[in-house]
């Protein structure tokens, strides 16, 4: 069997399995943030934090809830670091430094995992495992408690409340995430992933020297990385290393992982609003732009000239060869398309248009299918301003799932899509423009230039996953990267639950022969083109620059 | 005689509206002269305090300004200076657009100020006196004189007497209309003329707020203010601004990094090719050609937002008679009772009905001509006949002849005259005329005496006729998505026969103003947008309650103050020329935002390796329309980008070709033609205006 060939069959079983799940997998999440009920641990944590889980919120007290949550984990893992040094289980490791810390602690709460340091090298067991692992659960939750919260704005009428967010974050993080991540660390472990507290070993290597050896709940971690969309690894090598990702098959197995809570929950938005169909557009969205980006990559990496290459049957630089070129690009694009940021290969080695896919991947904000719960909520925005333009086209003031797009929604969702390519190119062009911070790149020319624009690019899109070659632990990199992850998670939820409030309050508009069908494949291709050609439009001279200089060269 | 009185004016028979080839909204007028005649006003739209209220033209202005204080700095630069040109050029076309539209607007106007002359007000005492005063003197509550040949000095209620008003200053009809005081038709303009009678005016608007100074605003565009969705699609198109202007403003430092240095000039085209400046230069134009659609269809919309509104609108509320059915009633058959032949009927109701004048005795007339050939005879014809005239009294007319007494009118009627003269009445007719009732018609008897006695000979079915077309237009409003609800105070047997008739697709029989209320508050109530016509005073809470409330001219003055529109010609049809105008007016917009966004594609396809080429040798690949040179490239798009404007103004000033149709199709169309057109058009454009650029020496 060819490479190619295996290729395609990876990411036909891939679009099978997910296919299976979609529907009772979507169902039962809609199921977990509609139910009356709490389950009993659940009532003790209530009890526990003094929350109030069936008192509604209005969008303000909602958000102040994300926004303390989140404070609270930034400065608690920020703690942990710094006080690594004289805590037990750190494997002798010292306290990290301020920048780091601060980078590090602020890349897992806000469900980026971007990491400037080495961490076999860098975090103990309870930074790994309570502070990091802990923050792999509760940053997807409070991704995907957004989310519910935007579709119960289009669902609720005449009423403020969204939900209640301690109810969503809690069961989001106990009924969703911890079985999920459960019984795939299980899987892991049977495919060989390790898991266990042991310290740090010294093997020899074949050709002489010494090689460090970690131990660690590697498998447990490694599931809530893909399923949460977090992608921060155990190892610096991430899903490349053999501990975290052996075989050909828990490559294609974490692939899932990735992308079945961001693709179902096109169903759970269709079964809350009411209208399933609805869901299926916007799955049709996500898939068609993460089948097209799929194919393009195998093709860009499978087809590019020269002997060497050609010889190894595609470009198998800085791919693993148990994986193949057509494991790692499904991996690549899956990664990039969500908020993931694991890495099973090495994106900066990829052909010059292969990673300018896995940039443009991120670029689209992370949409198809996007993180856990933000990649829902991303693309509705999208389809709110596709909408907004394209339904004046049928002749009636634009409005989706019942709700007028009036100016103070299309504030909200303008004000969404600006943010994101705001912080990418500003910290771009400063990092750029600045004397030390160029410093940082290993290569000159269009390549050195893409290693930034794929840092700000992967920060502030949260996605957390890096081409290689920046040296991006220096103070201006840990501190601008981190500001970015900052600013591009929690300035885009503002908005998210501004419009949420705003469209729970409206009536709904009832559907008429007149009214634009969002339910259709019209409106599917409307917003396929909305979004690439709006993204396209902001990152067409950046890109150009960099991987695209170094791809048509 | 007949038993629904009309409750409109005569002028609602005027067959609606202004057909024309493109489609019923598609036509406003467009003369390529307009462009010239309104230049001056577009350069003095130049003034930044102007130009700062469309986000995206201030941008190009601004950026005008750079790149000529750049070429001020090195003067021999012709690229700078062609630049600079062509940037210029773009914001005065933009401003151009609205000039010109606001140029039709204006015309109109002057024809209005015309009327509004300064009047000399025959203002009435306490004690009976009058003394003259200017018209601007009047306050509300003054009593004015208005004889033969006065002009109206402001908008008022007639108290006292009866004339005939010429108000073709405002209307542009020129048949008169009567006025007089009390009940619905009492309502007078300012700046309209008496041509006979005397009336006494209770003045009802202070000088300077009149109705006509309100047309002349609205028409000149002084009192335009942005509507929500213009709002809405600003904010759209100042963040894609933003976020181009960001992508050009960060482009230095890479661009220095890869070893080029970008200029200002090039920075500045660049940016001005990417913002939407086709939809931000036409925007404003579209919103104004919108209004005057409606200004030239005779219809005033006192707000924006109504005319938008006016495209959501999903339920219709229209009046029977008069938008629905003509007028009247029409005899539509004779129905003979045993014994006699529908001949007979048909001859004895032509004569009873010679004395009849109204509309209905008319049709009865006509129809026995038309189906049994038997001429119309003239009162004079039968000597010694002695005619009895209808009477909203008797309720029936006739005629005494050769010892024949002849009588036609309501059954009740015609029942107690055949009881006075000793004869009875036949069980069919009574069995015919319940028949028609049923059907929703009104039965006339016709009844003889003679030397076999008085007899009911047979029936009339009197019906009302829909007019022509109407059932194709619900047909269409259905496909749109819009509801047809018929109000009438018929009773629900006659209402729901017309409504079956006609194909609304709801009624409402027995209307009173509250239930009209009602009806409303429920529909909107259900997320709907209502839209209705209206003349009378108890109209006027349900024209305020409607979202689209569409006073007729001739309707009292607290109906015209409710409404958000007021119909000139008082043609109820023409509602729906309204929503289609306000659904045209929204996709003009979309199409041209979409268009607009969809040029950009093209456009970094000619500038992005035209800057870079040199340093990145690989990305002349994107250079696949093959253009001249860097230079050439950069300039085309340019130039493109101007002239783009000015070849679309036609478009938005006469909107976008508009056909009722489904949303579905409707946005398959639109999207075939403005989106994927957007698309692939600047390809070409560049494309063209590259080859001649090319000709020039020194640029190609």
């Amino acid at each position: 069997m060819g490479p190619v060939l295996a290729g395609v069959l990876q990411l036909l079983a891939l679009i099978g399995v997910l296919a299976l799940v979609y529907i009772p997998f979507g169902t039962y999440m809609a199921r977990v943030y509609s139910s009356q009920k709490h389950l009993r641990v659940e009532k003790w944590i209530y009890k526990g934090i003094g929350a109030h889980p069936d008192t509604e919120m209005t969008w303000p007290a909602y958000l102040r809830a994300v926004l303390a949550f989140s404070a609270v984990g930034v400065l608690f893992l920020y703690l942990l670091q710094r006080l690594q040094g004289v805590l037990p289980g750190s494997l002798g490791f010292s306290s990290v430094n301020p920048a780091q810390s601060f980078n590090t602690a602020v890349s897992f709460v806000t469900n980026t995992n971007w990491q400037s340091y080495y961490g076999e090298q860098t975090m103990g067991h309870v930074v790994q495992t309570a502070g990091l692992a802990v923050q792999n659960f509760v940053s997807a939750a409070v991704g995907m408690a957004v989310a519910v919260a935007l579709v119960r704005g289009f669902a609720r009428s005449r009423t403020g409340e969204l939900g209640n967010f301690w109810s969503d974050l809690v069961r989001g993080t106990l009924r969703i995430l911890v079985p999920v991540a459960a019984i795939a660390a299980v899987i892991l472990v049977a495919c060989g992933a390790l898991q266990n507290f042991s310290g740090i070993h010294e093997v020899g290597q074949f050709m002489g020297g010494t090689q460090q050896w970690n131990g660690g709940a590697v498998a447990s971690q490694e599931a809530i990385k893909e399923v949460g969309t977090n992608g921060g690894g155990y190892f610096n090598a991430n899903s490349a290393h053999p501990f975290e990702n052996p075989t050909a098959f828990t490559n294609l197995f974490e692939v899932f992982l990735i992308l079945v809570i961001p693709f179902s929950l096109t169903r759970t938005f269709g079964v809350l609003v009411g209208n399933v169909r609805q869901g299926y557009a916007i799955l049709a969205t996500m898939g068609a732009i993460w089948l097209g980006f799929t194919a393009l990559m195998m093709w860009t990496e499978f087809a590019h000239h020269g002997p060497a290459l050609q010889a190894a049957g595609g470009a198998m630089e800085g791919k693993e060869v148990r994986f193949g070129v057509g494991g790692s690009s499904v991996f690549a694009v899956a990664t990039t398309l969500t908020s993931t940021g694991a890495v099973d290969s090495f994106h900066s080695s990829y052909t010059g248009l292969g990673g300018g896919l896995t940039m443009l991947s991120m670029m689209l904000g992370e949409i198809a299918p996007g993180g856990t719960g933000s990649g829902l909520y991303g693309i509705l925005i999208m389809a709110v301003i596709a909408v907004f333009i394209a339904g004046l086209m049928v002749g009636r003031t634009p409005e989706y799932l019942g709700k007028k797009i009036g100016g103070r929604e299309m504030k909200l969702a303008a004000c969404y899509i600006l943010i994101t390519p705001a912080l990418v190119l500003v910290f771009t062009a400063a990092s750029m423009a600045l004397p030390t911070p160029p410093h940082s790149m290993l290569n000159s020319g269009a390549h050195g230039f893409s290693e930034v624009l794929y840092a700000f690019t992967s920060a502030a899109n949260n996605n957390g996953s890096a081409f290689a070659g920046l040296n991006a632990n220096t103070d201006w990199f840990n501190t601008m990267t981190g500001l970015a992850m900052l600013l591009g998670r929690f300035l885009p939820m503002v908005f998210v639950l501004a419009l949420a409030g705003s469209l729970a309050e409206q009536q709904p508009v009832p559907v008429t022969a007149g009214t634009l069908r969002t339910e259709k494949p019209l409106f599917t291709g409307l917003l396929v083109g909305a979004i690439l050609i709006i993204t396209g439009l902001t990152y067409f001279p950046a890109l150009a620059l960099g991987p695209l200089a170094e791809g048509l060269a | 005689m007949s038993t629904a009185t009309p409750t409109r004016a005569p002028h609602s028979d005027v067959p609606s509206g202004h057909k024309s080839a493109e489609g019923r909204v598609g036509a406003g007028l467009f003369e390529p002269r307009a462009l010239v005649r309104s230049l001056p006003d577009a350069f003095r739209k130049l003034d930044p305090r102007v130009m700062v209220k469309s986000p995206v033209m201030f941008v190009v202005w601004i950026g005008s300004v750079l790149t000529t204080v750049f070429s001020l700095k090195d003067p021999t630069d012709w690229f700078g200076w062609t630049i600079s040109a062509w940037l210029w050029l773009t914001v005065v076309f933009a401003n151009l657009a609205e000039a010109v539209a606001e140029g039709r607007g204006k015309a109109q106007a002057d024809t209005l100020r015309k009327a509004k002359t300064d009047t000399v007000a025959r203002r009435l005492l306490t004690d009976g006196s009058e003394e003259q005063v200017p018209g601007t003197a009047l306050t509300i509550g003054d009593l004015v004189v208005c004889e033969a040949g006065d002009v109206i000095p402001g908008d008022g209620d007639v108290v006292e007497g009866v004339a005939s008003v010429d108000e073709s200053a405002i209307t542009g009809e020129s048949a008169p209309v009567i006025r007089e005081s009390g009940g619905d038709r009492s309502a007078v303009t300012g700046g309209t003329k008496v041509l006979s009678d005397r009336i006494v005016i209770k003045i009802t608007t202070k000088p300077g707020e009149t109705f006509i100074d309100r047309m002349i605003s609205l028409v000149e565009g002084a009192a335009r203010q942005k509507t929500p969705n213009e709002i809405a699609l600003n904010i759209l198109l100042a963040s894609l601004t933003i976020v181009f202007l960001l992508a050009c403003a960060t482009l230095p430092p890479f661009a220095d990094h890869a070893g080029t240095h970008l200029t200002m000039v090039v920075l500045v085209a660049l940016l001005v090719c990417l913002i939407p400046t086709t939809i931000g230069a036409l925007l404003s134009a579209i919103g104004i050609a919108g209004m005057d659609r409606l200004v030239q269809r005779n219809v005033l919309a006192m707000s924006g937002r109504a005319v938008e509104a006016a495209g959501d609108v999903s339920t219709l509320l229209l009046d029977k008679t008069g938008t629905i059915t003509l007028g009247n009633r029409q005899a539509a058959e004779f129905v003979p009772v045993s014994g006699t032949t529908e001949a007979e009927v048909a001859d004895a109701a032509q004569l009873s009905s010679l004395a009849d004048e109204t509309p209905e005795g008319r049709s009865i007339v006509v129809l026995a001509k038309e189906r049994y050939g038997l001429r119309e005879r003239h009162q004079g014809e039968l000597a010694g006949a002695e005619w009895i005239e209808f009477t909203a009294q008797t309720r029936m007319s006739g005629v005494d002849v050769d010892g024949r007494g002849i009588r036609k009118g309501a059954t009740a009627s015609v029942i107690a005259w055949v009881g006075e003269q000793g004869g009875t009445v036949a069980a069919d007719a009574d069995t015919a005329a319940n028949r028609i009732s049923e059907a929703g018609g009104t039965p006339l008897l016709v009844a003889v005496r003679d030397s076999r006695g008085a007899r009911v000979l047979g029936v009339i079915h009197l019906k009302d006729v829909v007019k022509d077309g109407m059932r194709e237009r619900f047909e269409e409003l259905r496909r749109m998505g819009i509801k047809t609800v018929m109000i009438t105070g018929d009773n629900p047997l006659t209402a729901k026969a017309i409504a079956e008739e006609a194909g609304v697709d709801d009624f409402l029989a027995e209307a009173t103003p509250e239930d009209k209320m009602a009806l409303i508050k429920r529909e909107q109530a259900g997320g709907k947008l209502v839209a209705m016509t209206g003349d009378g005073t108890n109209d006027a809470p349900a024209l305020a309650q409607a979202d689209v409330g569409v006073a007729m001219n001739t309707g009292t003055s607290a109906a015209k103050e409710a409404g958000n529109m007021v119909d000139l010609d008082s043609n109820p049809t023409k509602l729906i020329e309204i929503v289609e105008i306000g659904k045209q007016l929204l996709i003009t917009r979309g199409a041209l935002t979409t268009f607009s966004i969809a040029n950009d594609v093209a456009k970094y396809f000619a500038i992005i390796p035209a800057l870079f080429a040199a340093v990145y040798p690989g990305l002349d690949k994107l250079n696949i329309m093959q253009l001249s040179s860097p230079d050439s490239a950069i300039l085309s798009a340019v130039v493109f980008n101007a002239l783009i404007i000015i070849a679309l103004v036609p478009l938005s000033l006469k909107g976008v070709r508009y056909r009722p149709m489904s949303a579905d199709r409707m946005l398959r169309r639109n999207l075939g033609i403005y989106g994927i057109g957007g698309l692939i058009a600047p390809f070409i454009g560049i494309k063209i205006i590259d080859l001649l650029l090319s000709l020039i020496p020194g640029i190609g």
